[in-house]
């Protein structure tokens, strides 16, 4: 089978990010970029089922040269080939689900799994835009069924399970107050929510091998897609900043604050 | 001149410090307590691609350069360099054969390496000869097709694991230096006994025994080399292993100064966390200068290596500089924490048990002060 999935450049979420004094985006010197990592499951979630069913894993990012970086980690993760596309500056959702669209109108993937947002936007929009424009069903927030046994026979449990005719896909999603099983005709879009998997390392072999896959560049002009944003950024700016807690002397002054001051009690 | 690092070895080094943080590190202090053989630490960094780093791709491995090498060993030390010595055994034993032996020989005797965990040890120093390597008595008499090995080698690293030893002997001891050869030794042979785990001060993850050769029958095909190349090829083994043992007193000395910027910053005395006094802020702004000198000499030997130069005098410069640099900097972290750092609860007194043997081991501080007044006076 063949499975596309997404890599896109996010901030490293180990850095701090600081807002430009001005509102209008973050600083950028000296961050750190990795794959977001909802999209590091959703290649992981790939790699494993071409490890079972046989295949090749097609890796997608849009952006700079810079994206390149993200393509080669997941090559090196173990994706067969990366495509490119070539478009620095800003894209709304809307552009972003109209680029993989018309990619997978030219790959013709048996299924398309990408993170359920990516950490920096937190939009959560593409993968359904992405379903309803291909005219396949979505299954969004694929997680896994949770088992109280060891680590290692909770990754028996299997989160995403094509039926035996490869024609259908099982996706475990989670939901509110708990986890829904969905079944789904191929081709089909999943998105990945954040139990699913434990995304490999890249191994050092792994790493020197990406260098020399396959890596296509594409551009906007090319898949016919118009990138004029829709949509404007007017002002970032960062979350107020809490206060400092106190340290109580005794359990006494606790019952108090909480009963007089919070008003909780 | 460029000092940036390529994508790809940013990449290389990424995995490795993942695999530092994640999987050395939370068992570091255990390893350390008990000084046993950390095998489930070396199994997992062999599946990452981290053991074996030296051998090149027509043999089964991953192509390395000496600079992505150095890189990634900076990053193992950083975990633990301990089991850090224990995972670049392999590569220290291997190199003899991918220096001097033939393409039949190091199909024999390296690719076996990459196909499943196995370990194998480089035999040198003798409890008569450490830095007097030429002084060696272990000898090999030629009997027929076989040599006949006889003596004893110690301090050998991974020794009590070992399926394959690289030896060096003396055909001749009279002969000093031209009289050494190199043999690679498989499995268990009749008469060669393992001896016990040394209890040592540091590093205590890495295996670190005594090997017994008692009339033991090695096939004359297993010789890297001519007789007389084993001191050669021994020098030229540790002028491309120096740029890794000077990287891992890098790591050592970057976790050190890690653990100092923390607790500085939590520490309080007279009021105020301690990094706000002069004293701790110039024993840190110390330990960061020259860790990153340690760094730059270290990258600079690996370079030279990758450029195809020579490079005994850079790298003698960097394991002497970076080692004596760990030590002073573990010191100094120990007195950072004060009291705190004199107990094993806190992280910093193994750092500086470990940083010693860095000074001692792969040819002494001294040592490679006596090869860099050497090669300045030469011609």
């Amino acid at each position: 089978m063949k499975i596309l999935v997404t890599a896109k450049r996010v901030e490293d979420p180990e850095s701090k990010i600081k807002v430009k004094p001005d509102g209008t985006g973050i600083v950028q010197e000296g961050l750190k970029y990795k794959v977001n990592p909802f999209d590091a499951i959703a290649v992981e979630e790939g790699l494993r089922l071409i490890a079972k069913h046989q295949g090749e894993v097609v890796v997608v990012s849009i952006g700079g040269k810079e994206v390149q970086e993200q393509l080669r980690h997941a090559l090196a993760m173990g994706a067969n080939r990366a495509i490119w596309v070539n478009q620095a500056g800003e894209l709304d959702q809307m552009r972003v689900a109209e680029m993989l669209q018309k990619i997978a109108q030219r790959e013709k993937p048996d299924l398309i799994i990408l993170g359920k947002q990516s950490i920096d936007d937190d939009q959560n929009q593409v993968g359904q835009y992405l379903a309803e424009w291909l005219g396949w069903p979505q299954a969004t927030f694929a997680s896994k069924v949770e088992s109280f046994e060891s680590e290692q026979e909770k990754n028996k449990v299997p989160a995403l399970v094509l039926s035996s005719d490869g024609k259908k896909l099982r996706v475990v999603r989670e939901v509110d107050g708990g986890l829904a099983v969905v079944d789904c005709q191929l081709p089909a879009v999943v998105t990945t929510d954040l139990r699913l998997n434990d995304p490999r390392y890249a191994t050092l072999p792994g790493i020197m091998k990406a260098k020399s896959k396959p890596l296509e560049e594409l551009t906007p002009a090319k898949l016919g897609v118009e990138v004029t944003p829709q949509l404007q950024i007017l002002k970032m700016s960062s979350p107020p900043a809490r206060k400092a807690g106190i340290i109580v002397p005794d359990v006494a002054s606790l019952v108090d604050k909480l009963k007089n001051e919070a008003k909780v009690l | 001149m460029d000092f940036s690092i390529t994508e790809t070895q940013q990449a290389l080094q990424e995995t490795a410090r993942k695999f530092g943080r994640e999987v050395v590190r939370p068992k570091a202090a255990h390893y350390d307590e008990l000084g046993e053989f950390p095998r489930d630490l070396i199994a997992a960094g062999y599946e990452l691609g981290l053991l074996n780093m030296t051998v090149p791709p027509d043999l089964g491995g991953a192509g390395l350069s000496h600079l992505d090498q150095a890189l990634v060993a900076e990053e193992l030390a950083w975990g633990c360099v301990g089991v850090a010595t224990s995972m670049i055994a392999n590569d220290l034993a291997l190199l003899p054969i991918l220096l001097a032996g033939t393409e039949e020989q190091k199909r024999k005797f390296v690719t076996p390496f990459t196909e499943s965990l196995r370990f194998t040890s480089f035999a040198l120093t003798e409890p008569g000869a450490g830095s007097d390597v030429a002084g060696m008595s272990t000898t090999a008499r030629r009997d027929g097709s076989d040599y006949v090995v006889s003596g004893s080698k110690c301090f050998i690293t991974n020794g009590g694991y070992a399926d394959q030893y690289t030896l060096f002997a003396t055909t001749d001891r009279s002969q000093r230096h031209r009289g050494l050869l190199c043999l690679v030794i498989e499995g268990r042979p009749k008469g060669l006994t393992v001896g016990r785990h040394e209890n040592k001060m540091g590093q205590r993850a890495s295996n670190t025994v005594t090997l017994t050769f008692e009339e033991v029958r090695v096939p004359a095909r297993n010789r890297i080399g001519a007789e007389g190349d084993g001191f050669r090829i021994a020098m030229e083994t540790l002028d491309n292993s120096r740029p890794l043992t000077a990287m891992f007193a890098v790591g050592v000395a970057r976790a050190a100064l890690e653990h100092c910027l923390e607790y500085a910053s939590q520490r309080q005395q007279f009021g105020k966390p301690i990094r706000e006094f002069q004293a701790i802020q110039f024993m840190i702004a110390d330990m960061a200068k020259d860790i990153q000198a340690a760094r730059l000499l270290s990258w600079q030997s690996a370079w030279l290596l990758d450029a195809g130069q020579r490079n005994t005098l850079i790298s003698s410069y960097a394991k002497s500089f970076a080692a004596d640099m760990a030590m002073r900097v573990t010191t100094d972290a120990v007195q950072v924490y004060g009291g705190y750092g004199y107990i094993k609860e806190y992280p910093v007194e193994k750092l500086m048990r470990d940083a010693k043997l860095i000074q001692i081991y792969e040819g002494t501080s001294q040592i490679q002060r006596l090869v860099i007044a050497r090669e300045l006076f030469k011609g």
